[in-house]
């Protein structure tokens, strides 16, 4: 069965078309992609979990804001009870890359990633968590 | 993968006191089927009867899921517990999906509002398979009022109709003329005729030519009959909405009043009983045909001594 990933971006960040081509290779891969899209807000997200029972939260992140935003996600999923993987794809500069690991990001994908790549790492993420 | 769940007479529990995510797990376990939908199904059954089901069908882009959104608030007003289940199509290819209805009623819906995506899982007449067991969670979880979003459709998915109360069936000016308009199919089982998108050229037009299929149809001269309202709204800003719902509620008076609410609930749960007997037989008939007497008659099929219905008829005794 499909398995069900939500995807948005967090806060005042227009870049969605790297997160619309993520999508439809998701799509392409068997998921079931709930698109939230734009200006979404943590609480948002977590709603949007809870009722669609999903899978994994994919967050598209171009603004700089990544260490911030990745904070309030975790935590909102956290604190929500919720067992399933953050993941972050976009501008995550490579010195950050550890402290998003710390603050609970499952997996990080930045521009590039192929396809395959990307399916590999949001299956491995559900898995393992 | 997440740990395991509580039983389903449990979410069931956690579900009527409001806990969403208890809620969300039992429509998982009813779409994912086998024994635990099952078991969900007979939790749900006896408490289920009460939800009023609005569903919502139209061409892609004509509107529905911003409608959808609107209506929430407005059949939502006095306190109602509302939620929506939005159906979209599976990939015939991958068997994925892109469940895109929620950015459409992002701002529009309070979030007390219940909203659960859906994808069609290969099943086509505007539905999926599980949307009237979900519909019955929904229900027994103390839902007020379900609007059920359809897929993109054309002529002849009129499934919705099938499972909802009052059917919505939403066009936009440009949709066809005349001719179209009395085409067979699903504008015949609209009980609410919605034309969205009112502020374009041809609003006027499209109104006119469905007020005229409508005076050629059996409620044109028997005032006994149901006769379609035609509500114009624009769905970007919400205009025509307050029509809508009260177009809505009009039909369900008139359905308490008539005995049709009954009737068509009793019809529904006929068909639901139906879909499950012929999926027992198609499983029946399989066994049966790949037994040592079904390669037997498939094999006088193919030597021409007996036709493919005879062959059906003594596969399955009705002979």
């Amino acid at each position: 069965m499909g398995q069900r990933i939500i995807l948005a971006k967090l806060g005042l960040d227009g870049h969605d078309r790297g997160l619309k081509v993520v999508a439809r290779m998701l799509r392409d891969a068997g998921f079931e992609v709930i698109y939230l899209g734009l200006r979404q807000t943590a609480e948002s997200i977590v709603a949007a979990a809870e009722q669609e029972d999903a899978d994994a939260i994919g967050l598209s992140m171009h603004n700089g804001g990544h260490l911030t935003l990745a904070a309030r996600m975790v935590d909102a999923v956290k604190a929500a009870g919720l067992d399933i993987p953050v993941i972050v794809g976009g501008i995550v500069p490579e010195i950050d890359v550890a402290k998003m690991h710390a603050l609970g990001v499952a997996t990080i994908l930045g521009p590039g990633t192929s396809a395959e790549d990307l399916v590999t790492a949001v299956r491995g993420a559900i898995d393992a968590a | 993968m997440r740990g395991a769940t509580a039983p389903p007479a449990v979410l069931l529990e956690h579900a009527r006191g409001g806990d969403r995510r208890a809620l969300g797990r039992l429509l998982s376990m009813v779409e994912s089927g086998g024994a635990a939908a099952d078991e969900v199904a007979s939790l749900a059954h006896p408490l289920a009867g009460n939800a009023f089901v609005v569903g919502m069908t139209g061409a892609p882009g004509a509107g529905k899921s911003t409608l959808s959104g609107w209506l929430t608030a407005a059949l939502g007003e006095d306190g109602r517990r509302v939620a929506v289940l939005a159906i979209d199509p599976t990939s015939p290819l991958s068997g994925g999906a892109i469940l895109g209805d929620r950015i459409r009623m992002d701002g529009v819906v309070s979030d007390q509002v219940f909203i659960r995506s859906m994808a069609t899982r290969g099943h086509h007449g505007g539905l999926s398979l599980a949307a009237p067991g979900m519909l019955r969670v929904f229900d027994a979880a103390g839902i007020d009022v379900v609007v059920v979003e359809t897929v993109g459709v054309g002529q002849v998915e009129i499934e919705v109709a099938s499972a909802a109360d009052t059917t919505v069936v939403v066009v936009t000016p440009g949709w066809g003329d005349a001719i179209q308009a009395n085409k067979a199919g699903l504008l015949e089982l609209a009980d609410v005729f919605v034309v969205n998108k009112a502020d374009r050229p041809g609003a006027s037009d499209a109104r006119r030519d469905l007020e005229y299929m409508l005076d050629l149809g059996p409620a044109a001269h028997d005032p006994s009959r149901w006769r379609a309202p035609i509500v114009s709204t624009t769905a970007t800003d919400g205009t025509g909405i307050e029509e809508l719902a009260a177009a809505i509620e009009g039909h369900r008076s008139w359905m308490t009043e008539h005995g049709e609410l009954e009737r068509r609930r009793v019809h529904r749960l006929r068909d639901e009983v139906r879909s499950h007997a012929m999926a027992l037989f198609a499983d029946a008939t399989d066994e049966r045909l790949a037994s040592a007497e079904g390669v037997a008659l498939l094999d006088e099929v193919t030597r021409r001594r007996l036709t493919p219905a005879a062959a059906a008829r003594t596969l399955l005794r009705t002979n």
